[in-house]
């Protein structure tokens, strides 16, 4: 005679649930704790640099959102253009990255910034200088690999306890 | 329960009501007003233990906001739902509707009139010599309430959901009290308080099979989890309370943790021995006895999924009956033939008769045509 079907799987289960009991949990309590996001993370907001940008306008053709404005005059003295107007409707931004990956003079870059929330729609519009780079921003490593040095490695949540500690 | 340590607590208990002026009314009004206070704290404590307990078997945290570890979120949750919208539906049973919340939870806080949470006669509110038949009479009165919501909303799901409460209620009354006569048997007594002065030797060890049943049966009988059905969030949005909202949702939701209490009050004190317990005064090994049963139902609620409406009669009427009357039937043979037996003995033998009995029967029993391990 063959035993089977006698809670065995019940069983199982029960242990399962009181060795859960007694590990870490997996939970990050997100505005205390905060897990590293990827070097290469597509932040919701755009770094322009002023000095490298020639006012190409190959942002504004790469962005598939059209949200890229750039206005240029022709500054005849230097032999260059002057960008007037720089302006990213970040309300419309997909984080393709594709504005980055076009340019070519290395001036664009997506920053590291995840939390973007504004109680205006209208905050949301970048101008010529909330784009460049402050102290409150960190440029992402994306489609820049040379960033990458300076930004902290990711945090799995496999090793995450090691790393908070 | 709250006094000053310098008191003598033992002594204060036992001699408190006879010597009172106006006895009786002084004893019954006290111990009401304590009952109510620590049951509504036991069940805060409850919902506390649940939530995080189930949190952490699930490699969560729980609520861990308000206050330290958590602690006052049922407080919280109390007051949000104090200040909410009471909306009754428009072709909803008024008075029924209105009535429904109240007779779910009365019957609840009724059961823990009889309970002995202390030895000597202040333990309890009454002594009533048949104790827990006035017991599992009361327990099942809730389920009128839970039918009064289920009908009283107008909802097909409230409906749903109160019929199958019935059905498993009555289904399950059957070996639940058929477990309880297994106890009342060897203790020889109804009353509640002779019971757990018979407990030289918890129950459990005499009653394994018994304790067994009384434990599945008590948790399908106030609906917990896997035996929610009237509830079952994922199929019938919140069963007979889905219409329920503001107090009368929280007197539904106190309900099913005071009925909680009140099981795991009944299994206490029939199965383990009650207030009984060394070094520690009496109601705080009751409450702990308590607290105990309480975590392996959250344990056993968090490990199981819900079982569908044929599975819970299949288990209640293949499963549960033929094994009560089983157990009945040898309880009574070794009560009448050994009365004298050592209790050393029986443990090993009840024990060994509880584990080839349910070896046996669950071999009736497999899901999925036998592909999945039960």
């Amino acid at each position: 005679m063959k035993f089977e079907r006698y809670g065995k799987g019940i069983a199982k289960g029960l242990t399962v649930t009181i060795t859960h009991l007694f590990r870490h949990p997996i939970t990050t309590q997100y505005p205390e704790q905060r897990l590293n996001t990827s070097r290469r993370f597509r932040g919701n907001e755009l770094i322009w640099d002023n000095i490298k940008c020639t006012g190409c306008s190959t942002c504004a053709k790469a962005c598939p959102q059209g949200a890229i404005q750039i206005i240029t005059s022709v500054n005849l003295g230097e032999n260059q253009y002057k960008v007037e107007k720089y302006e990213v409707d970040t309300g419309y931004c997909i984080q393709c990255g594709l504005c980055v990956e076009s340019c070519p003079f290395d001036a664009l870059f997506l920053s590291y910034d995840y939390e973007r929330a504004k109680y205006r729609r209208q905050e949301l519009v970048m101008g010529k200088e909330g784009l460049l780079l402050s102290d409150k921003k960190q440029l992402s490593a994306y489609a820049r690999p040379k960033v990458e040095a300076t930004l902290p490695k990711q945090t799995l949540l496999l090793n995450r306890d090691k790393v908070e500690k | 329960m709250i006094a000053s340590p310098s008191l003598n607590l033992e002594h204060y208990w036992q001699t408190l009501p006879p010597d009172w002026p106006g006895g009786f009314w002084w004893h019954w009004l006290v111990l009401t007003v304590i009952i109510i206070a620590s049951v509504l704290t036991l069940v805060m404590g409850y919902i506390w233990i649940e939530r995080r307990g189930m949190a952490r078997m699930q490699a969560r945290l729980g609520p861990n906001r308000v206050g330290p570890f958590g602690l006052l979120q049922p407080v919280a949750d109390a007051i949000k739902v104090l200040i909410k919208e009471d909306i009754v539906p428009a072709n909803a049973d008024k008075i029924v509707h209105w009535l429904a919340p109240v007779i779910a939870f009365a019957p609840a806080l009724m059961i823990f009139a009889v309970i002995p949470f202390q030895s000597g006669t202040a333990g309890r509110l009454a002594d009533l010599n048949i104790g827990i038949l006035y017991v599992v009479a009361i327990g099942s009165v809730s389920t009128v309430g839970v039918f009064m919501a289920g009908w009283g909303s107008n909802n097909k799901y409230s409906l749903l959901g109160a019929m199958r409460n019935v059905a498993a209620v009555v289904s399950y009354e059957i070996p639940l009290v058929l477990a309880i006569i297994g106890v009342v048997l060897i203790a020889g007594s109804l009353s509640l308080n002779q019971i757990v002065l018979a407990q030289d030797i918890p129950f459990i060890l005499l009653q394994p099979l018994g304790f067994l049943l009384f434990f599945i049966a008590g948790c399908a009988e106030i609906n917990r989890s896997p035996f929610d059905l009237m509830e079952a969030d994922s199929e019938l949005v919140a069963g007979f309370h889905t219409e329920y909202s503001g107090m009368k949702f929280a007197l539904f939701y106190l309900a099913e943790y005071a009925e909680a209490l009140a099981i795991s009050a009944i299994i206490t004190t029939l199965f383990l021995g009650g207030w009984r317990g060394p070094l520690l005064p009496p109601w705080l090994w009751f409450v702990l006895k308590v607290i105990i049963v309480f975590s392996v139902m959250v344990w056993t609620r968090t490990t199981l999924p819900r079982v569908r409406i044929d599975q819970l009669m299949a288990l209640a009427w293949k499963f549960l009956l033929p094994l009560a009357l089983i157990n009945l039937l040898i309880t009574a043979l070794e009560v009448l033939a050994w009365p004298e037996a050592l209790p050393w003995v029986m443990i090993p033998v009840n024990i060994a008769i509880m584990v080839v009995l349910v070896l046996l029967w669950s071999r009736f029993f497999k899901l999925g045509w036998g592909r999945v391990e039960v």
